[in-house]
């Protein structure tokens, strides 16, 4: 393993030159705040004669991705980006995306769903697409983002998954702080994803095929069923592309990362950036000798149910943590997973909610700070007082 | 070479027969006959948008369409033909693909003149080498015969009813080819199944042989929406054409041919009285609606003509 190319970008940037390194055969994207800035760098590749791409300036994000529909069933590796409103303008092409086994990467620059409009982050609209049937990846980082696209094209392709994938990064948070970042070598980052060779296609004049039929009852559970199945091969790919990222680069990449969780008593799962300010939380409160720990959340579909259960068994009170309101009144989307699978797995530990954050809401190391005191609170009492709970908000 | 009707017809079929689309029906007509235009050695990928056709010719396991085909949703056959389209480029440079590949994408009405429009605008305004093909029935007739932003005023519709208030759809058609040309693409066209299909015939060969964006608009009548006897499907076009209600056009870069121009124009109640659609309209208590439904054509009529320096 040697050293990759040290530099400093943002993260749209970072998400760009990986999709110079991908050189895909069609972008097709449309602007919105703050994912603007991918197709604006990418555009420039193509204008530059970086890349071979054929950019394809969409007048909707619907059309967006019903362009890299029609791209990817072509036969072409495919990939956008886009935040909030435009994946909410999606979703019915999502979900099309995804039965129609096509392996297009899409960068979601987390952002807050109208209505009240805010171009802020919160992770409403990934977190709406939840169950479109595409593979999604979380990130903590402009690293993360960076190394996440480039494993999301194989595990997107491999024969076992065919399916699309979302690369998930928070809004200004992450798209557009300017971090120290490493790159890899243009040439190894095509060695790692490889030519894209698709078993159909509609360009393979041989062998034409239909692609979109009429499904009636006969069938219609047959096809939702293999694509549950891609789903659980998506766990295994995950991995082992996974395995094979680390060997090139030394980074690791698991379903999460857990943090101080060896030995923890208390713990809070999270996905993003905010994991960055808990684990400085995390070390303040060790520091003070108490046993903190913390799960960062990296792939969220498919859920690591067993994976995630078993990690926090061993803790006696752990808070989720959602960016996002799901309305149900019972916790947000994370919650209600994450406790299902503790239902098996942690059924002694006892797990509150909180959705924090929204529409861009500051979230500072005081107030993750409280989060963990209520833990302590639990842990010495016994008895939790409030299973869900909104941090930093005014009531 | 001279148009033959018995000489064409000898051309392998590029849709297969066995589709499940209704006797008397203009769509497969018009299917048939586009698909007809395209050279043997050439592979077309062939998008639909949801709805009749769609539904017809695609049913899980089995496919009426010997090109490759796709179908994703309703309102963005042109996107997604767009999309196929760009791949071919992208991957023509690098030699990944052999031969020639001509992009089709049809819809009805209410995919191209409705929820489509947005996506079929974007797609044309993009100069994608693509052919957008709108097998017009006037009326979303998958879904049960509603009121589209084609339907003739004073139709009746399951969403625009006759009644005793209000006889029928209150609003004129849109005339969505004349939007097309105004998108200053290199080739549109408003046809229909006519006579021996050569006008029909003729224009899909130059849409699809010419480079860029072209738009066809065929006039497709539905038995069903319509309510006309089932053989009398080509009576029906015949009567649309000869009375000036739906006139063959073709707006060859910006410039406007009139390609047919009816020896005896007929008065517009000869192309109404054989639909059950305009029953109403020759009650006492309607009296008057032919009329202004005559003006309106003829208003049309006569701006085209000035257009195409017939006047």
């Amino acid at each position: 393993m040697e050293m990759g190319i040290k530099d400093k970008l943002s993260g749209n940037e970072a998400i760009a030159v990986a999709m110079r390194q991908i050189d895909p055969d069609v972008v097709a994207a449309f602007p919105i705040t703050p994912s603007t800035e991918v197709p604006q760098y990418f555009s420039q590749f193509v204008a530059n004669g970086q890349v071979h791409t054929e950019f394809v300036a969409v007048e909707s994000e619907h059309s967006a991705m019903s362009a890299c529909i029609g791209a990817e069933a072509a036969g072409a590796r495919t990939m956008t980006a886009t935040s909030s409103q435009g994946l909410a303008l999606m979703w019915e092409m999502l979900y099309i995306a995804a039965s129609l086994r096509l392996p297009i990467v899409m960068s979601v620059i987390n952002r807050a769903l109208s209505g009240p409009i805010n171009i802020h982050n919160d992770h409403s609209d990934s977190m709406g697409a939840r169950d479109s049937g595409w593979i999604q990846l979380y990130c903590e980082n402009n690293q993360e983002a960076y190394d996440n696209l480039i494993q999301a094209v194989r595990i997107a392709e491999h024969k076992d998954v065919q399916l699309p994938v979302m690369v998930c990064y928070d809004g200004f948070i992450t798209s557009h702080a300017v971090e120290n970042i490493e790159l890899l070598e243009d040439e190894k980052v095509k060695a790692f994803v490889g030519e894209y060779k698709p078993e159909y296609y509609l360009l393979d004049r041989d062998n034409p095929i239909s692609m979109g039929p009429l499904d009636m009852p006969a069938y219609y559970f047959e096809h939702k069923r293999a694509q549950a199945e891609a789903m659980k091969n998506a766990k295994r790919v995950i991995l082992e592309v996974a395995e094979e990222f680390e060997k090139l680069t030394g980074r690791k990449y698991g379903y999460f990362e857990e943090y101080k969780m060896e030995d923890a008593e208390v713990a809070i799962v999270i996905m993003n950036s905010t994991a960055g300010t808990a684990k400085f939380v995390v070390n303040e409160l060790r520091k003070q000798g108490i046993k903190a720990g913390l799960i960062k959340l990296r792939v969220f579909r498919p859920f690591p149910f067993e994976e995630l259960g078993k990690a926090l068994s061993h803790l006696k009170a752990v808070a989720i943590m959602d960016k996002a309101e799901s309305f149900s009144t019972a916790g947000g989307p994370l919650f209600t997973e994450v406790r299902s699978a503790m239902f098996d797995y942690a059924k002694d530990t006892k797990a509150v909610s909180y959705i924090y954050g929204l529409g861009g809401r500051d979230v500072r190391t005081d107030d993750i700070m409280t989060v963990y005191q209520d833990l302590l609170e639990i842990v010495r009492t016994g008895e939790v007082k409030s299973t869900f709970n909104y941090l930093g908000v005014r009531e | 070479m001279a148009y033959n009707l018995k000489t064409l017809t000898q051309k392998e079929e590029r849709i297969t027969g066995g589709h499940r689309m209704c006797a008397g029906c203009g769509a497969p007509i018009v299917v048939r006959t586009v698909l007809r235009a395209l050279k043997p050695e050439d592979h077309a990928v062939i998008g639909v948008a949801t709805g009749c056709l769609e539904v017809s010719t695609c049913l899980y396991p089995y496919t009426a369409w010997k090109d490759s085909f796709i179908h994703s949703a309703f309102e963005n056959a042109a996107a997604t033909v767009a999309g196929a389209e760009a791949a071919y480029r992208a991957l023509s440079k690098v030699g990944k693909v052999k031969g020639t590949t001509k992009f089709i994408a049809f819809g009805g009405d209410g995919g191209t003149y409705d929820i489509g429009f947005q996506a079929l605008s974007g797609a044309m305004e993009r100069g994608h080498d693509m052919v957008y093909v709108c097998y017009d029935n006037e009326a979303y007739m998958n879904t049960g015969i509603q009121r589209s932003s084609s339907t003739p005023k004073y139709a009746d519709t399951t969403t625009s009813p006759a009644g005793s208030a209000i006889p029928g759809k209150v609003q004129f058609k849109k005339d969505l080819t004349m939007i097309m040309a105004s998108h200053g693409i290199p080739y549109v066209a408003q046809t229909a199944p006519f006579k021996n299909l050569k006008d029909l015939y003729e224009k899909a060969e130059k849409a699809i042989y010419t480079p860029g964006p072209a738009f066809l608009n065929v006039l497709a009548p539905c038995p069903r929406g319509w309510r006309y006897n089932t053989p009398q499907l080509m009576e029906v076009v015949r009567l649309a054409i000869e009375t000036c209600v739906w006139p063959l056009y073709e707006v060859v870069e910006g410039k406007f041919i009139l390609n047919y121009k009816p020896k005896n124009k007929l008065p517009v109640v000869e192309y109404l009285k054989v639909q059950g659609r305009f029953r109403h309209l020759f009650t006492k208590e309607n009296e008057g609606l032919i009329e202004e439904i005559q003006k309106e054509v003829d208003r049309r009529w006569n701006r085209l003509l000035e257009l195409c320096g017939e006047a």
